[in-house]
């Protein structure tokens, strides 16, 4: 296992409240705060890509770091709202943050996808030593193709979150991790090429708010931790509702588990490692990460003060 | 009988009476939503002593009193 070093973020300058959103789909905005917690998203200007929203919270993370782009030995991009089928946006990273050194691959997945990464990273650092996990997302995209599915599209927004990883050194051990996946339901949450985002709500939910908590009380469990003894629990931001639901099965206040979704919305795989960026209530003792999302593909990751 | 007690505790979760036809939609006539369905599974599970299974964890299988009275009734 490996140390964090860092967090940073990138959040695209526009802002849509829900009246804006409500008129363009046509849904009162109260309606979506009642739904979603949502009140904010941002939406990223049509020149900015999912590879540079990810340069700049990457930039961002290694300033905090004290890690130069020439020390790194590994880039991980995760992101669902890439633009291209190929190349995906790890390797313009690469040459952007000027770390020709370092490896770089993609990790093409949303709303898990950087739990998926910082996993991989903590088991690549110890080989090459510093490793920055980058998630980004441009989702005012496909959710505002039509045909436009309202209860979806009123949810995301577009940022970037990043964390440096490293083999020697940190202000956070990371622990151990529980992981999962049900390829039998890849087609009830799924982005294709040119169409919007097709979501099965109440299996993503019920699916959501049962294996999130079973990963985290298997990983807590693992490494004899109550749940009540848990610093902050830094989840993938889907839903303020499904936050809620979560935190009560796994038995703590809500307020144990730190949300900005009413600022930024869903912004899918970014939004774990952006909540993370914000997080200032200190990192001693046990902080857990969780997210869920399509594939499926969920977990939880716990770290430790070092 | 257990259709009987399936609709009280549909009625716990719903916050008032359940009064629609055992084959009609739950999710339609709105008295569920997404995350009482998972309270539903949850007291399900307590009240009868099953476990229901991942690949088990599809709406319309809950869909209406019918329904649900069958998956019970079929784990019991």
């Amino acid at each position: 296992m490996a140390f964090l070093r860092g967090f940073g973020k990138y959040l695209p300058e526009r802002v849509v409240d829900n009246v804006e959103m409500g008129a363009l789909l046509g849904a009162e905005p109260d309606w979506i705060r009642e739904m979603s917690g949502i009140e904010t998203r941002r939406f990223a200007r049509e020149d900015e890509s999912v590879a540079s929203m990810a340069v700049a919270a990457g930039v961002d993370a290694l300033a905090r770091s004290g890690v130069a782009a020439s020390e790194l030995g590994l880039i991980l991009v995760s992101s669902g709202s890439g633009e291209r089928r190929f190349p995906g946006p790890a390797s313009e990273v690469q040459f952007r943050l000027g770390a020709p050194q370092a490896v770089a691959m993609d990790v093409p997945m949303a709303s898990a996808g950087a739990l998926f990464a910082m996993a991989m990273a903590s088991e690549w650092a110890p080989r090459v030593g510093k490793v920055l996990v980058v998630a980004a997302e441009k989702m005012s995209v496909p959710v505002m193709t039509e045909p436009r599915e309202k209860g979806t599209a009123m949810l995301f927004g577009d940022g970037a979150g990043a964390c440096v990883v490293d083999r020697d050194q940190g202000f956070a051990r990371m622990v151990d991790f529980e992981l999962g996946t049900d390829g039998s339901a890849a087609g009830e949450l799924k982005l294709d090429f040119g169409s919007p985002v097709h979501m099965n709500g109440r299996m993503v939910i019920m699916h959501a708010a049962r294996k999130v908590p079973a990963a985290i009380a298997t990983l807590l469990g693992r490494r004899g931790v109550a749940p009540a003894d848990v610093r902050v629990f830094l989840m993938h931001q889907a839903n303020a509702n499904l936050l809620a639901k979560i935190a009560q099965t796994v038995g703590v206040d809500v307020s144990k588990f730190y949300s900005n979704i009413a600022r930024y919305g869903n912004t899918s795989s970014a939004s774990m490692l952006i909540a993370a960026s914000e997080w200032d209530g200190g990192w001693d003792g046990p902080v857990v990460f969780a997210a869920f999302g399509a594939g499926f593909q969920w977990g939880a990751m716990m770290v430790e003060g070092a | 009988m257990k259709q009987k007690r399936i609709t009280e505790i549909l009625s716990e979760i719903a916050g008032k009476p359940i009064n629609i036809g055992t084959d009609e939609s739950l999710f339609d006539s709105g008295l569920l939503d997404s995350f009482g369905l998972t309270d539903l599974i949850t007291k399900l599970e307590k009240e009868y002593d099953i476990s229901v299974p991942d690949g088990d964890l599809n709406p319309r299988k809950f869909d209406t009193i019918d329904r649900i009275t069958e998956y019970v009734e079929a784990r019991t």
